[in-house]
């Protein structure tokens, strides 16, 4: 295996959009640049079959096939990538020590971009029955569910994107909304609205998730009138939003009140060379074109704090 | 192209079950981005536990029947295989780290 280096002009903790293009950017900039990756490349729009928003791609391309190509432009321009977890960073003056389960490395600027993991549910049955008929990903998991009942728990674009993929195997898609209207935008809004197979349940919530040894039902409450009624279901697809990485990084840096990062217009944070970038970041608008846009900006005034 | 071997329903009995060592399956599918992802991590832990922990994939799509049997309804899942029984049971991409402890363990108990 090739031997990893310990010290490094720039470390950039994660290899979602924003991560990998800031490393582009760095390595292009001939800055030594370490990648670390907790699980693997891409990030959460992995989970995207298909990412229409995207500049650049006229019919569209899949979340998967974007990111490995980000990825493979960065270790075309000289990025290491290295799959470890990061639990925390410590900071002398211009030195950072990144500390991971297998070791630690310093470098003159840090960038984060850690991302978001997808919020659970946090009611009875959810914990025990994932991959068991809870999940997080109906692009890796509808064929499991094929002609049968399955619900979408959520009202944003993601909620509203696995419903309509789901509408590919299963006979029926109940999507479950707190509110009663979606957060998502006006086009997915109609494309739901729209389909034969889904069905919304308005101002309702999932508070418990029934089953033997897979899901079976789902104790749905409307909010309004308290009423509780079951729901038969082999499959519930939750999507209610992500939270920020951001755990390892109390004390050090400041965060906002659901601990995402705050930085300032050059994307720096609270500690000089440290940024932040993408969804991890106070502010972003989750996507990932502003999430690439964050590694250049960035990446640049990494450059320039190393150089000064 | 990842360097776990490729096995089927029919040769799942062979190739895991009878193994003489540990053996950690990939279930996997070609629409499943997260699978492709995890999938250089999976390599990383073939080289660090070659000799030791053997690497085999399947195809959920090609070869449903193994999946069903062991109650597989979301990928990634990755298994671990000792003496013929299901020892660890992961759904969805974890640290790295986290996948080492789980291999270190199916090797320390006896």
């Amino acid at each position: 295996m090739k031997e990893i280096k310990k010290k490094y002009d720039v470390i950039i903790i994660g290899g979602g959009p924003a991560g990998l293009s800031a490393g582009i950017y760095t390595a292009r900039a001939r800055l030594s640049t370490l990648l670390i990756e907790k699980s693997g490349i891409g990030g959460q729009i992995i989970n995207s079959e298909m990412v229409e928003n995207y500049p650049g791609f006229t019919n569209g391309i899949s979340g998967i096939d974007l990111t490995q190509a980000m990825h493979q432009q960065a270790v075309k321009f000289g990025v290491e990538t290295i799959y470890d977890e990061v639990t925390g960073i410590k900071v002398a003056g211009k030195q950072k020590t990144v500390t991971t389960a297998q070791g630690k490395f310093t470098a003159t600027a840090v960038i984060i971009a850690g991302g978001a993991s997808r919020q659970k549910l946090g009611v009875p049955g959810e914990w025990e029955f994932t991959g068991r008929g809870v999940s997080y990903c109906a692009t890796c998991d509808g064929a499991f569910f094929r002609d049968k009942t399955v619900a979408v728990v959520g009202g944003g674009n993601a909620a509203t994107t696995e419903a309509l993929e789901l509408t590919k195997f299963a006979s029926e898609v109940v999507l479950i909304h707190r509110r009663n209207e979606l957060r998502a935008t006006k086009i997915m809004h109609e494309r739901v609205k729209s389909h034969p197979k889904i069905k919304i349940s308005w101002d309702t919530v999932v508070i418990e998730i029934l089953g033997d040894k897979a899901v079976e039902q789902l104790k749905l409450q409307n909010v309004k009138t308290k009423k509780e009624t079951l729901l038969p279901a082999s499959g519930v697809f939750i999507s209610v939003g992500s939270q920020p990485y951001t755990g390892y990084l109390k004390g050090v840096l400041e965060l906002d009140e659901v601990g995402s990062i705050i930085t300032d217009d050059k994307l720096e944070t609270d500690v000089p060379g440290i940024f932040a970038v993408g969804d991890i970041r106070s502010g972003s608008i989750r996507q990932v074109v502003s999430a690439a846009g964050d590694g250049a900006v960035a990446a640049v005034n990494a450059g320039k704090y190393i150089s000064e | 192209m990842s360097k776990s071997e490729e096995v089927t329903d029919a040769k799942f009995d062979e190739m895991v079950l009878k193994s003489k060592m540990p053996v950690l399956v990939d279930f996997w599918a070609p629409w499943c981005g997260p699978c492709k992802m995890i999938e250089p991590v999976v390599d990383v832990l073939a080289d660090e536990y070659e000799g030791k922990v053997s690497f085999v994939r399947m195809n959920v799509d090609d070869s449903p029947n193994t999946a069903r049997q062991y109650g597989v309804m979301s990928i990634p899942t990755l298994m671990v295989f000792k003496n013929g029984q299901p020892v660890s049971n992961i759904v969805g991409f974890r640290p790295k780290p986290e996948l080492s402890k789980v291999l270190d363990k199916a090797l320390e108990d006896g």
